[in-house]
């Protein structure tokens, strides 16, 4: 599953990795030894609320899919602390639980490199001067997880919890939700996180992967880590690429051309139709000349999200994909919002039949109907990423949608199913 | 001044009353759930609340049956 480039980065004398080898730079399921001898040792003791304006420097957004500035949520909570009546101390947890079922990069992150997330948790919590802290994250990354907890002594108070293996554990309120004790379902959205989260405590979810760059930002500084990448992307992010040939996971440069991982990932472009950004919230793109930038112009960049790079190749049909992807995200509903429960399953149907080859003219018009209704109308963003994704497979697949209608399928060899 | 209603998807069950209340504001959908008949900024969790509008709305807020609706400033 896991990708690394054989070059190791020169880090002797631990003025930070070069080049994009960046969070496995120590190598496969790295030891706190292998951690130390390649990143040097955490300046921890170093750390206070101070650090906050070297995130802001350093430019990291968030990369577990919405890609807001990590310095912001992180002042944010020690506000809340500053604003609430009762000074409670701030939770900070790590965001380990990936729902996305085309995204491994966190896993492959906690794996091979769990020294580097526990120490941007423990420099992360510094920051805000938080009392609790959490590793939260799926049964397959835990044992590894414990293990690193269990070699090193600045890392006992951090307690590792389990994340269910469903599309929505990882939306930052059922993150909340589920420590607190509860199921892990998206709570309303009234009240910030960052005011008041785990038992009414500001509190901070920060993904596995963001921590990690916080860890490496604490020793090496802001502009060590916009040294790859651009200015409007610096750093690195980890991709999860699937679909064509062996999953791998890689570590590419902020605003990299998307046709140039892919190539880079030992893909032939010759034989990719387009290719599904950001998972099954993202969006579809063609052709590849896109950058992978959470900002940028639309016509040019394309949001990462979590990292998903799912190519679909030139004999699929893009319309039978998207209809199999909205059918589990329907099923997906955590079943509490109504419109949700009952817009997502509606929206399956139509585009199923659209996929299908129903001739009926209609039915476009109907998916877009019900988008209206689902739009916004959610405690959490799955109805909305569901709706971004239909959108733009109408969009990116229209003459699949014109053939389809006349019972012709631009793949699959002519006709729709 | 105008006020917000929000809606909390998460408890809201369609029972309607609050598109009685206030039919100016909250239509409903295929499924019965309310609907911000225009939504601010494409909000359709948060509707806005004019002067007129404002008993009604607390009254909405007051007998809604499945607590599912807040006022806020």
């Amino acid at each position: 599953m896991t990708h690394m480039t054989s070059q190791m980065p020169v880090t002797s004398q631990h003025l930070g990795p070069s080049g994009n080898n960046r969070l496995f730079a120590a190598g496969s399921n790295a030891t706190l030894a292998d951690h130390e001898r390649a990143y040097g040792p955490l300046p921890e003791h170093c750390i206070d609320a101070t650090f906050i304006g070297v995130l802001e420097q350093s430019g990291l957004t968030g990369r577990g899919g919405a890609a807001f500035a990590s310095w912001r949520k992180v002042s944010a909570t020690g506000q809340g602390r500053d604003g609430a009546l009762l000074r409670s101390r701030p939770v900070v947890i790590a965001n380990g639980a990936e729902g996305e079922p085309l995204s491994f990069k966190d896993k492959t992150l906690l794996l091979h490199a769990p020294h580097l997330v526990l120490d941007g948790l423990l420099v992360a919590a510094r920051s805000v001067s938080a009392s609790s802290l959490y590793v939260y994250t799926t049964a397959v990354a835990m044992p590894a997880v414990e293990a690193a907890i269990a070699e090193r002594r600045d890392a006992r108070r951090i307690q590792v919890i389990e994340a269910p293996e469903t599309f929505i554990s990882g939306q930052a309120s059922a993150v909340v939700n589920a420590i607190g004790g509860g199921n892990a379902l998206p709570l309303d959205n009234r009240r910030r996180l960052s005011d008041s989260g785990l038992k009414g405590r500001p509190t901070l979810v920060l993904n596995v992967e963001t921590l990690s760059h916080v860890a490496l930002i604490a020793r090496y500084g802001a502009q060590w880590f916009r040294s790859a990448g651009s200015d409007r992307d610096p750093g690195t992010r980890l991709v999860s690429v699937s679909g064509r040939g062996a999953d791998q996971v890689l570590e590419v440069a902020g605003d990299e051309g998307l046709g140039f991982v892919l190539a880079h990932a030992g893909i032939d472009l010759s034989g990719v139709q387009a290719v599904l950004v950001g998972g099954y919230h993202g969006r579809w793109v063609k052709p590849l000349d896109y950058r992978l930038t959470p900002s940028g112009p639309a016509g040019q960049t394309v949001r990462p999200g979590a990292g998903v790079l799912h190519v679909l190749s030139t004999g699929q049909c893009g319309l039978e994909a998207t209809a199999w992807i909205v059918e589990y995200l329907a099923g997906q509903s955590a079943r509490q919002c109504g419109p949700c429960v009952f817009g997502l399953p509606a929206m399956a149907k139509v585009l199923a039949a659209i996929a299908g080859g129903d001739r009926n003219p209609k039915l476009v018009g109907e998916l877009e109907r019900l988008g209206t209704l689902v739009a916004r109308r959610g405690a959490c963003h799955h109805p909305d990423g569901t709706l971004q994704l239909i959108q733009s497979a109408l969009e990116i697949f229209s003459e699949d949608v014109g053939a389809h209608l006349t019972g012709n399928c631009t793949r699959m060899g002519g006709r729709a199913a | 001044m105008n006020k917000k209603l929000h809606i909390d998807w998460t408890r809201c069950d369609g029972r309607g009353l609050c598109t009685e209340l206030l039919p100016a504001v909250l239509g409903r959908d295929d499924w019965g759930y309310p609907v911000v008949r225009h939504p601010r900024n494409g909000d359709g969790t948060n509707a806005t609340i004019g002067p007129d509008e404002a008993q009604a709305a607390r009254d909405a807020v007051k007998l809604c049956p499945k607590l599912a609706l807040v006022l806020q400033a």
